[in-house]
């Protein structure tokens, strides 16, 4: 093949590297960017529903869609905190980081149940 | 309603009339007047059987200032002596057991008797002249006593022997000697004037006349009234009246002449007094004493009735007096308005007086009454006017004209000026015909009394213009009475009606339709008549009446809508008798005529009062909601990423290596993971069931145990990774 490289290679080639990168994250980071993507798509399907169905009732919608939001945002900063490459909260021990994301998703979870009615 | 006039006539009885008319004649001939405008000090006696009439300016211009006022005055009929004042007075002063209670009200009685003209049976003569004797020749210590019995003799003309006269006259002549109050000296100098009028050869002058007359005029008041005596500040106009006639006597007794400043004094006071007279609207004039005085007496009737007397005694004595001649006759007026009095006083009080007025020298009143005040265009009646002195006997010869005609409630009036015709039959001034437009109805005539003899205007007072109420009555023609059924404005059946004869229609409407009642009414004159009452009425089988008021215009009609009054009549249907009024004071046929009956067809009752239709409660509709299948086909499709989690994790290999082993640790991380389902839980049953409270109060339970466990769990778990990474 001597063609010149066509998008298409190019495109080839990029999402390689980046699944190789990606394999190299370690365990616990891979099941939090799992547990976030579980999260947005059980969002995205809400969302779906409601177009199909309307909006009423809405605070159910809302409550719904946001608690998946929330949680998916409350393990993205727990994946910044755990992570060991992120220089910035070297000394923050995981555990902790663990605690708050536990305490922060039953407080968000509180207000959901709320507000689910 | 056919109206009946009174008929005014009345007997009199001609010789004790003719009697006093000849008196009349002697007294007016011998007349005292003033020389000169302002008051002088001597009279001049005129004895000539002319009056001299001197017409002083002042009183010319006076009499122009009446003419001009009594313009003003409201119109009343003022009717002379009647009759009923004769049938009064018997009934009123009939003495009980045959013989008067007192000396006073023999007076009293005999006085009104004398002035009426009512002859009194001998028997009663004879017992009253007895008492009146034997109270002269008692010797009893009281004046007032002694002056009724001297009245009551003069009266009745008994028998007393001039020795008799003599030795009363003595005692009265001590007792004015030793007078001190008012009524004193009235008793005793009335007394002693009555025995001069009976009887020449008793000597009745009094010594020190200017004495007396100057103690009785000390008691005057600035007002005019008079104190009863010096020591009491009471005064009142009936004493004033009582002190005008004392003086008189004293001056008809005076052996030596009076001061004649004293008299000019006297006669100003008269004329203060006069300044002070209360008048009605209707040209009445009178004096009123509002309270009790010392006599006894009150109220106008007595106080004006004394003044008079006491007025018309001092003109007699001492010539003319400068009383404007309205007042004169708005005395007589007040005399003649108050009718037949109902107590015995009273009418003496009225009857005496009008009696002094008519021989009065100030200025006799004439009366201008008329013989019937309601006429009749239809029955022709004329007006007759009568002109008399007050207690009914003729007057001068004058003239009677008709100025004015007003008709009532309108300031506006037609001028007549119309003369009518005196009747000397009759001694009526007629008028011939009613004037042009006077139709019936209220009117006010004014009338102008015109005395031929020029000369006579001093001695009488007519009083210039005299208003009367004349009411007109006439036969009220009713014409184009019809009543007809109407559907819809056009006419359906039409009755013609002969009113006010009978008439039975008989007519049939239902409530669609209206009635329509229609006539004309024309007065003699061929004007339209407005009456006071037009009514239909309408009367339902069951005694349910309804009354309608038939409007006036050109045309008096009413019409009934029935559509509207279905409710006003009460949903009855059936027969009604249809009855029309029509009256009016001047109307001689005022009718109250059936008409006939209506059958009359009305709507049902509407239920007033029964239930209302009921109203449903609408709920709120639901909200439209997505097909079941589809729901619990998108809660399916939730679940799928979460398998597709689960999935994942067990891709990525995910153990539990971390999960401590020994007791005690794992007893705190297996309560750590039971805490955080229990409080997943909780949420679950918040969301059921419970509410924000328990669920806090709860959920603060909780969290306080897990973060205890968890605490524990995690140090462990760091300190584990720690000793790891160290080692």
């Amino acid at each position: 093949m001597g063609k010149s490289p066509t998008t298409k290679d190019d495109a080839q080639a990029l999402f390689h590297s980046l699944r190789s990168a990606y394999s190299a994250t370690p365990t616990n980071l891979k099941i939090i960017d799992l547990y976030v993507v579980f999260a947005v798509f059980t969002a995205l399907i809400q969302v779906v529903y409601m177009a199909v169905v309307g909006s009423f009732p809405f605070n159910s919608f809302l409550s719904g869609v946001l608690s998946c939001v929330g949680t998916a945002v409350l393990a993205v900063c727990l994946r910044i905190q755990v992570n060991k490459e992120n220089k910035e909260f070297k000394d923050l021990p995981p555990e902790r980081a663990f605690a708050d994301f536990v305490l922060c998703n039953l407080v968000l979870h509180l207000v959901i149940m709320n507000f689910l009615g | 309603m056919r109206h009946n006039s009174s008929q005014l006539g009345y007997k009199v009885q001609s010789a004790s009339i003719e009697g006093r008319g000849v008196k009349l004649e002697i007294a007016r001939s011998t007349v005292l007047k003033p020389i000169g405008d302002d008051s002088s000090s001597h009279f001049r006696l005129v004895s000539s059987p002319a009056i001299k009439f001197e017409m002083t300016r002042k009183l010319g211009f006076a009499f122009l200032l009446l003419a001009a006022a009594s313009i003003c005055e409201a119109a009343a009929i003022f009717s002379p002596i009647s009759e009923a004042h004769r049938s009064a007075a018997l009934e009123l002063f009939s003495p009980a057991a045959g013989t008067f209670s007192s000396l006073e009200e023999a007076t009293e009685a005999l006085r009104t008797f004398e002035v009426l003209g009512i002859e009194i049976e001998s028997d009663l003569k004879d017992s009253t002249c007895k008492s009146a004797v034997d109270a002269l020749s008692s010797g009893s210590p009281n004046s007032k006593d002694l002056y009724y019995a001297l009245r009551v003799s003069s009266v009745l003309q008994c028998k007393i022997s001039d020795g008799a006269l003599t030795g009363v006259a003595l005692r009265l002549k001590d007792f004015v000697k030793d007078a001190k109050s008012l009524l004193d000296f009235y008793y005793s100098i009335g007394g002693l004037v009555l025995i001069k009028d009976q009887t020449s050869e008793v000597d009745v002058l009094l010594d020190d006349a200017d004495g007396i007359f100057r103690s009785v005029k000390d008691l005057s008041q600035s007002d005019g009234k008079w104190r009863y005596s010096s020591n009491n500040p009471e005064s009142s106009t009936y004493a004033a009246g009582i002190a005008l006639e004392t003086l008189s006597g004293v001056i008809t007794l005076k052996s030596s002449d009076i001061d004649g400043n004293l008299i000019d004094a006297l006669k100003r006071d008269v004329v203060k007094l006069f300044d002070n007279i209360d008048k009605y609207d209707d040209g009445a004039y009178y004096f009123d004493d509002r309270f009790v005085d010392a006599s006894g007496h009150q109220g106008p009737v007595s106080a004006t009735s004394s003044v008079a007397r006491g007025l018309t005694t001092l003109a007699s004595t001492s010539g003319s007096l400068n009383i404007p001649g309205d007042k004169i006759l708005g005395l007589a007026r007040f005399f003649l308005g108050i009718g037949v009095p109902g107590t015995g006083k009273d009418l003496y009080y009225q009857i005496d007086a009008l009696a002094s007025l008519d021989q009065s020298r100030v200025l006799v009143p004439l009366i201008l009454s008329l013989q019937a005040s309601v006429l009749s265009i239809s029955s022709q009646d004329k007006l007759k006017v009568k002109v008399t002195t007050v207690l009914g006997s003729t007057g001068p010869p004058l003239s009677v004209k008709l100025m004015q005609v007003f008709s009532s409630g309108s300031k506006d009036a037609s001028i007549i000026n119309q003369e009518l015709k005196f009747d000397p039959k009759e001694a009526v001034h007629v008028l011939d015909a009613l004037p042009v437009g006077v139709d019936v109805g209220e009117y006010v005539f004014a009338f102008e009394i015109v005395l031929s003899d020029p000369e006579h205007k001093k001695i009488y007072v007519t009083g210039g213009r005299t208003k009367v109420p004349v009411y007109v009555t006439g036969v009220v023609k009713v014409e184009n009475s019809k009543v007809e059924v109407l559907e819809s404005d056009s006419v359906e059946t039409q009755q013609k009606l002969d009113l006010p004869g009978k008439n039975d229609v008989a007519l049939t409407a239902n409530h669609l339709q209206k009635l329509r009642l229609s006539f004309q009414l024309t007065t003699p004159l061929q004007n339209p008549f407005k009456p006071h009452q037009a009514l239909l009425k309408l009367r339902h089988e069951s005694g349910v009446e309804h009354s309608f008021v038939v409007n006036s215009g050109k045309l008096f009609e009413t019409t009934l809508d029935f559509l509207g009054l279905v409710e006003n009549f009460f949903y009855l249907s059936g027969k009604y008798d249809m009855e029309l009024t029509v009256g009016d004071p001047a109307m001689e046929n005022s009718f109250l005529q059936p008409l006939g009956h209506i059958e009359l067809d009305l709507p049902d009752a509407p239920e007033k009062y029964g239930p209302k239709p009921e109203i449903a409660h609408i709920f709120r509709l639901q909200e439209k909601r997505p097909p079941q299948e589809l729901s619990y086909a998108f809660l399916g499709l939730v679940f799928v990423p979460f398998l597709a989690f689960l999935v994942g994790l067990l891709r990525l290999g995910v153990n539990m290596k971390n999960f401590p082993t020994s007791m005690i640790p794992a007893a705190f991380a297996i309560l750590f993971h039971g805490g955080i389902a229990a409080v997943l839980g909780l949420y679950g049953l918040f969301w059921l069931k419970l509410d924000l409270f328990t669920t806090l109060k709860t959920l603060g339970v909780l969290g306080l145990f897990l973060m205890f466990v968890g605490h524990r769990t995690l140090s462990h778990l760091a300190s584990a990774s720690a000793k790891v990474k160290s080692a």
